[in-house]
């Protein structure tokens, strides 16, 4: 009521009739009668109706389950909620106004600078909008630095994120090349990339652990082949915890999703990005950048910096075309590794590889059950092969209210009856007791 | 002056750590083999206490929507209804993994499709698909659509037109997706039609347009335009980053745009998270519908599942089905004002544009026509007589309490000030502002060259930024180490 009011007055104070005059330039003929759309409602018919609509998903987050394959179930704790929670961050936008923005600034900040230390590269951004669009901006830059016309891709990447990174490719006119990887130990196939090398290969792109589980141990042979190529590593944050970083063994850029630190499931988005690089490589790099600076008083300060290579400035030279990115998330993350801290951290982790190797022992144990399929080190996730189709088994385990593993042979025709379970410190040993019996139960 | 943010020090959590760190009793050696054991890892740990003190402190250094007047043009920068935020952690939504099986996932399905088909109605096409994270991401998709769509009548078009007034990541993301980008001159701040007549050609892929555009100008031309773009066999895109101007009035799809992506954290207020996340559905006219990303969401029998079995899809612009979480509160949005409401929004946001665009074209100039949308640009041509830039102006707003308007963009106006109030301020607010205005104008230019004064930091140096290169904690310390940064 009161907005009516003091639309009346400004209607009055602009001298028009009615809002219509406002509108009088759009031409008749394009003109809509209104919006087919049902009346609004109240805030608590809106919450009604949300339940009514949401209330008959079960979510995994509810039954038991071992769902994986790039988007993972860990514990929040309730202080991330409360950092992402102030309206202060939430309702900001990207911080062009510096001096009034040091909340996000500094968070992103400690951001970049966390991701630093987990990945061991130079610089990361701020966030891109996941980790499949990462890979897709590695290409491209990778394109940049060394030119070139094909980008090699192991088989055991991720699906999901190889059929991003195709599309990416194809704007560039760039040809994606797919290395095998060994069918023992599901790493890369060292004799393969190598009979893949020539002299338009712009780089190679793996993950660590893989789609498949395995975590790659031959890094010294791929960082040798590929010589002066781009050596682009997918990675999994949280096991970067325990396990070397990429930036370590040569890696050039480094890519990978932090939804596992802080952010919820949410059917998968939205999620965030990483992406970093090697210092030679900074100013070819997507994405915003925070830096560290002063203010008139030599205080420490932050700011955007090197927004030459961005769209706003550059335009159709630009680095990449983002503009909005995944702030906020970067905020959980970095709220969700102080609040773990250096110690939380290494514990969870380390409970996610122990829960991995206790569950895929006492698979491997019942009679029609192989796993891990393969032999390699893993992290929270492997690839688990039955006697029967793992179709049959997922169906099944959800009678029971259990998400059983993702099948993988819709994508990798050469691994029959094989399934995908992730396994985080979110399971106790009874959940793996339900699980166990369950699967007895289906044999 | 009755605005003051907070000044907290705030030290950086790595700051706490200890530079030499010790391992711990982990027994990670015997579950990992040795060359892959991590050796070293510098975190802080700190009492959650300090954690959630700092962040909240870090929060009152940070101005958002919920603090203050944000008119940050083209950004629409509008209130968030709280609910909206709360619903999202909703464990039927927070909860919910892409992969489960979709017999567990009908409600977010049905949400999805739900949205999908009010999109549809709102921007006039026939199919959304909600897989893009972002506008810009939005465009990306829709030039893949363009380009699928000229590859599959076997014409090979390799250039896309958009004018001078293009938002910067129109041309981005027409070139990523291997388009050479012709930059069309505006003629009156609109799209110079016989320009556009000249441009066009058999090379052309597609036109790309705002209406109304980033001035704040409803293109009037546009069916013409369409004409013309149409009949040279180029498709026509509309980057619906101003949508918020024309709900229930016109439509992308009333206009005869063939592609349009929309913004819901502009448009459905959905929160902008100090940069992200956002989401960036994209409509098509029937025709196309067949190149949208997969997987499809489709309802047969009353079930929704996810079809992937599309031949002629662009295939996948990011890993699963989209934001999900921002899409949840779009769609509580649009539920929340309905049609009505929305249009409401829409008279709301230009009468208040056009209010204080009355109110403050007396204090700088004002170049082209005078009826806008939901925005407008100023010139701060007047700033430059007293030896001032725009910039100066945009930070001395920030000490009475606003947060300064988009600057320097678009680019056809000198020293522009682009000011997009939206929908949600009040008549007090918008006056506050223009006296505010009126103050600094009047004050003495040294004032202006130095602010802001009440912000958490003064005048920050970016070039010192950019040319000490300290982007990370490591970094800092490796400076330090190496002697003092440049002054
Ligand atoms: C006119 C215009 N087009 C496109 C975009 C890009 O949208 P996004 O930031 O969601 O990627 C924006 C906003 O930033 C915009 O204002």
């Amino acid at each position: 009521m009161e907005r009516s009011k003091c639309s009346a007055q400004m209607i009055a104070e602009l001298g028009i009739d009615s809002i219509d005059s406002l509108f009088e330039d759009i031409p008749q003929e394009i003109r809509i009668p209104g919006l087919k759309l049902p009346a609004g409602m109240s805030e608590l018919e809106l919450i009604r109706e949300m339940e009514r609509v949401l209330s008959v998903n079960q979510p995994a987050s509810r039954w038991l389950s071992f769902l994986g394959a790039g988007v993972y179930h860990h514990f929040i704790p309730a202080a991330v909620k409360t950092a992402i929670s102030r309206s202060e961050f939430i309702t900001s936008y990207t911080p062009y106004q510096s001096e009034i923005s040091q909340g996000m600034l500094q968070a992103q900040f400690e951001y970049q600078s966390f991701m630093v230390e987990l990945t061991g590269v130079d610089y990361m951004n701020c966030s891109v909008y996941d980790a499949s669009t990462a890979i897709g901006e590695a290409v491209l830059m990778g394109h940049r630095i060394v030119g070139g016309k094909k980008f090699l891709m192991s088989r055991s990447v991720s699906p999901e994120r190889k059929e991003v990174a195709r599309l990416y490719a194809r704007g560039a006119d760039i040809e994606i090349v797919e290395v095998a990887y060994a069918p023992e130990t599901g790493q890369v196939d060292l004799s393969d990339l190598e009979s893949k090398m020539s002299n338009d290969v712009i780089g190679f792109y793996f993950e660590t652990p893989n789609f498949l589980g395995p975590l790659e141990t031959g890094w010294k042979g791929i960082r040798d082949v590929l010589g002066e190529k781009m050596m682009v590593v997918g990675v999994n944050p949280l096991a970067l915890a325990l396990v070397k970083p990429p930036g370590e063994m040569g890696a050039d850029i480094v890519v990978g999703d932090a939804q596992v630190f802080g952010v919820p499931m949410s059917y998968g988005g939205p999620s965030i990005g990483i992406f970093g690089c090697k210092s030679n490589h900074v100013r070819k790099m997507p994405g915003r950048l925070i830096g560290m600076t002063e203010d008139a008083e030599g205080k420490r300060s932050f700011c955007m910096t090197l927004q030459t290579r961005e769209q706003h400035i550059r335009r159709s030279k630009a680095t990449s075309n983002i503009c909005t990115n995944e702030a906020l998330l970067a905020v959980a993350v970095a709220a969700h590794l102080a609040v773990l801290g250096r110690a939380g951290l290494r514990r969870t982790a380390l409970k996610n590889l122990e829960n991995m190797r206790s569950l895929s022992k006492r698979i491997d144990a019942i009679d029609g059950f192989d796993a891990p399929v393969f032999d390699a080190p893993h992290f929270n996730e492997f690839a688990v092969r039955s006697s029967i189709p793992a179709e049959s088994i997922r169906k099944n385990l959800l009678d029971k209210r259990i998400h059983g593993g993702v099948s993988l042979d819709r994508w990798f025709p050469e691994l029959k009856n094989c399934a995908l379970y992730a396994t985080t410190e979110m399971h106790s040993q009874t959940d793996h007791d339900r699980l166990l019996a369950a699967l007895e139960g289906v044999r | 002056m009755r605005y003051h943010q907070a000044v907290h020090d705030v030290p950086l959590l790595m700051e706490g750590c200890d530079s030499v760190e010790q391992g711990d009793d982990l027994n990670v050696r015997d579950l990992l083999p040795d060359e892959l054991v991590r050796s070293s890892l510098k975190l802080p740990d700190l009492p959650e206490r300090e954690v959630v003190k700092h962040f909240v402190n870090l929060s009152q250094m940070n101005f958002g929507v919920d603090n203050g007047l944000y008119p940050l043009g083209s950004c629409t920068m509008k209130y968030n209804p709280k609910v909206c935020d709360e619903i999202v952690w909703w464990e039927t939504v927070a909860g919910l993994h892409p992969l489960q099986d979709t017999g567990t996932t009908q409600g977010a399905l049905a949400l999805m499709h739900g949205l999908e088909q009010m999109l549809c109605e709102i921007g006039g096409v026939d199919a959304v698909t909600l897989q893009p994270a972002a506008g810009a991401h939005g465009e990306y998709t829709g030039m893949h659509i363009v380009r699928a769509h000229h590859e599959s009548t076997g014409e090979d078009r390799n250039e896309v037109i958009l004018p001078d007034t293009a938002h910067g990541t129109n041309p981005a993301s027409a070139a990523m997706v291997g388009y050479d980008v012709l930059d069309l001159p505006s003629k009156d701040g609109c799209v110079d039609v016989e320009a556009l007549k000249a441009t066009i050609s058999d090379d052309t892929a597609a036109f790309m347009l705002t209406n109304p555009n980033t001035l704040g100008l409803f293109e009037k031309d546009v069916t013409e335009i369409a004409r013309i773009v149409h009949e040279s066999g180029a498709l026509l895109y509309y980057d619906g980053a101003n949508l918020n101007a024309i709900m229930g009035k016109t439509s992308p799809g009333a206009m005869d745009f063939d592609i349009v992506h929309f913004n819901p954290h502009k448009t459905f207020a959905t929160p902008h998270g100090g940069g992200g996340p956002g989401a960036g559905p994209v409509g098509v006219k029937a025709f196309l519908e067949e190149y949208l990303p997969v997987p499809r969401i489709v309802k047969k029998d009353g079930v929704y599942r996810l079809d992937h079995d599309r031949p002629k899809s662009i295939g996948k612009v990011r890993a699963f089905y989209g934001n999900f979480g921002v899409l949840v509160r779009a769609y509580a949005y649009i539920l929340m004002l309905g049609g009505d409401g929305l249009e409401r929004a829409s008279e709301g946001a230009v009468l208040n544009s056009n209010y204080l665009k009355e109110k403050l074209k007396g204090i700088f100039d004002m170049p082209y026509g005078d009826l806008r949308k939901h925005e407008f640009v100023l010139s701060g041509k007047p700033l430059r007589q007293k030896g001032l830039r725009t910039t100066d102006f945009a930070k001395r707003l920030l000490d009475y309490g606003f947060h300064a308007p988009t600057i320097y963009f678009p680019l056809i106006v000198d020293e522009a000030l682009m000011i997009e109030p939206t929908e949600t301020e009040t008549k007090d607010t918008l006056d506050a502002f223009v006296e505010a205005c009126r103050m600094i104008m009047a004050e003495d230019p040294e004032i202006l060259k130095g602010a802001p004064y009440n912000t958490a930091r003064r005048r920050i140096d970016e070039a010192k930024a950019a040319r000490d290169m300290i982007l990370s904690w490591n970094a800092y310390e490796k400076k330090m180490a190496d002697g003092a940064g440049s002054r």
